[in-house]
């Protein structure tokens, strides 16, 4: 509340008479008042209270009695000997989830864009929509059924193409994680992340396709000369919101997908990581440290991703 | 657009023919998991079951549904889902309409007090320990309460909001509304599409989160279809490997029974899917709007 009244206090001193008009238009106040003390409570006690990274937190003293050590937590996890595997697993990761599921969906919509065929494109678009309103744990149950080796699928289908003769284990090689993990947010995300592509795509001036038609260019042509230049700058903010989002590598979908202990080497990231430490083994000041850490990173990546944005005229903010 | 070149030709064909795969790909698995719970237990474990069940039984829904640990969970998934976007959607239209109001004293500080919230966040563990503080883990409201108001639904509805004719406002007033009146008589009832996406993508949200609960509620009777599902995913996958290890005993168990621990667990995933299932095909032309409104905020 200290907050919120030192900010009324503020746009007091601007107006004399504001205390009375604030009293008077109390019923507009109380819309609005609750749903700030929310925001303080739920939102901005938790971001004062990532300064427990630099204490030793204790349940017993809590956050006012417990003692504060500087950066040991940040010094004990740059050393720690997972360090270097979590990085790479979420740099990893992110990235190859950035290189191959951030154009997917484009690829997506500029190929739905060349369907005449109503009926088809809509069943399409529906079908793909699909696997995004499935919850995590319903895509690890499907994925663990298709790639089981009791049956799965898809051992069954290399199985009878006489590829293979015993059935892969999928899920516990740690070789197949990675693919499968990107495998699987792509299947999820393809069909519902193209709707803003399509939409952007149904803005571009038909009279550009006209002419370019006139001059002889084919329809791939036109795909790429065309409507791929005419969406670029949508491509371009949903490219740095990407980036920003670089480090969350799929926290549910690891957590979900990664339940034997075999792929932890190449499994556990940055959130992971701090939800094993933190809220498995109660090391809270050590986790809170872990993500903080991760958050510094997303938000210079986000800095970043815009500053190489403006250059080129699009830029979020 | 009337005569297409043999290029275009070859293109289309190759659009066609990958759509067609990827439209497989989509719904390929789903459907599989589908014929997977009306199939025989012990028939499945025979392998070959793609496109179509061999032996159709209702044996696996039959014992989803007589589980009443199950029933249970899906009673909470629903009460969870309804509380939670009804009181969400409530108290985040309040909100939003108060922050439309030009007299309100503070409203562009208030507004950065929101934006903030929206770049920053404090994670997950001081976020676990405020809730622990609060005295509400175990509760029913761990799941409603924390998520009720979100600052991005907030903006989309103000947007909105300014967007109704201020004529409508105006003349209730003169008619002696109050604010609040103006609010729940006017403002909502026309708000209808606005509405209807939010609450979609809230309903969504409720509905799927498996994590909220398996974090905050030790309870058994209070966890959710979905969280219930994940342990139960989750110790399948276990036996497994532990059938892998080579003890036969699991084998041996599982031949009492015409159902296995998979077939139970592709019916309750279709129990747990099915509400969604339903709903989604038909507010398409919601959720595509909804999509775009959020986008353009960007």
């Amino acid at each position: 509340m200290a907050l919120i009244e030192t900010r009324i206090a503020q746009a007091n001193e601007k107006k004399p008479s504001g205390f009375v008009r604030f009293i008077r238009q109390w019923d507009i106040q109380l819309m609005v008042l609750p749903g700030l003390l929310f925001l303080l409570v739920f939102s901005y006690i938790p971001m004062y209270g990532v300064l427990m990274a630099f204490q030793d937190y204790s349940l017993f003293k809590g956050f006012f009695a417990s003692s504060w050590v500087g950066f040991k937590h940040f010094e004990m996890f740059f050393r720690a000997p997972e360090f270097w595997s979590v990085m790479r697993n979420t740099v990893v990761i992110s990235l190859l989830k950035l290189a191959v599921g951030f154009p997917a969906p484009i690829l997506l919509a500029l190929m739905l864009n060349e369907i005449r065929s109503r009926v088809f494109k809509r069943t399409i678009q529906t079908i793909s929509y699909l696997p995004h309103f499935l919850s995590w744990v319903i895509v690890s149950g499907l994925v663990s059924s298709l790639l089981s080796t009791e049956n799965g699928s898809l051992n069954m289908l290399l199985q009878s193409m006489n590829l293979i003769d015993e059935p892969i284990h999928f899920l516990s090689l740690p070789e197949y994680f990675w693919s499968i993990l990107v495998a699987t947010d792509v299947w999820k995300e393809i069909g519902f992340s193209s709707i803003v592509y399509l939409a952007a795509i149904a803005g571009v001036d038909p009279h550009l396709h006209e002419a370019a038609a006139v001059d002889g260019a084919s329809r791939l042509r036109q795909m790429f000369s065309i409507t791929l230049p005419a969406i670029m700058p949508v491509v371009v903010v949903f490219f740095i919101l990407a980036i920003g989002n670089l480090l969350n590598a799929g926290f549910e979908n690891i957590l979900l997908l990664a339940s034997n202990p075999v792929l932890r080497d190449v499994s556990d990231v940055l959130d992971t990581y701090v939800y094993r430490i933190g809220i498995q083994n109660s090391r809270y000041s050590y986790a809170t440290a872990a993500g903080l850490f991760k958050a510094i990173i997303s938000v210079g990546l986000l800095v970043v991703a815009n500053r190489i944005a403006r250059r080129s005229g699009n830029s979020l903010w | 657009m009337v005569h297409l070149s043999t290029g275009d030709r070859v293109l289309l064909t190759v659009i066609y023919a990958l759509l067609l795969i990827l439209g497989f790909a989509a719904f390929y698995p789903f459907w599989n998991a589908t014929v997977i719970s009306f199939n025989e237990g012990l028939d499945t474990v025979k392998g070959g079951i793609t496109f179509w069940p061999r032996t159709f039984t209702l044996e696996n829904y039959r014992i989803v549904f007589e589980d009443s640990r199950l029933v249970n969970a899906f009673v909470i998934s629903v009460l969870r889902t309804a509380a939670g976007t009804f009181c969400g959607m409530l108290a985040t239209a309040i909100f939003a309409y108060g922050m439309t109001r030009r007299e309100l004293i503070g409203r562009k500080y208030y507004m950065v007090f929101c934006i903030v919230t929206m770049y920053f966040s404090g994670g997950l563990i001081p976020s676990f320990l405020l809730i622990r503080e609060l005295g509400m883990f175990d509760t029913f409201w761990v799941m409603i309460v924390p998520g009720l108001i979100s600052v991005w639904d907030m903006i989309i509805f103000r947007t909105f909001f300014l967007g109704l004719p201020a004529g409508l406002e105006e003349s209730a007033k003169v008619d002696g509304s109050s604010n609040w009146g103006v609010l729940f008589r006017i403002v909502l009832p026309l708000s209808g599409p606005v509405i209807a996406t939010l609450s979609l993508f809230t309903a969504v949200y409720h509905w799927n989160d498996w994590f909220t609960p398996s974090i905050y509620i030790s309870n058994a009777d209070l966890l959710p279809i979905q969280t219930k599902l994940q342990q139960i995913l989750n110790s399948n996958i276990m036996s497994e490997q532990m059938a892998q290890l080579g003890s036969a005993a699991q084998g041996r168990l599982n031949k009492m029974r015409t159902v296995t621990t998979k077939s139970l667990s592709m019916a309750t995933m279709m129990v747990a899917t099915l509400p969604i299932l339903c709903v989604y095909p038909f507010v398409q032309k919601y959720f595509v709007k909804g999509v775009l409104v959020g986008s353009l905020k960007e």
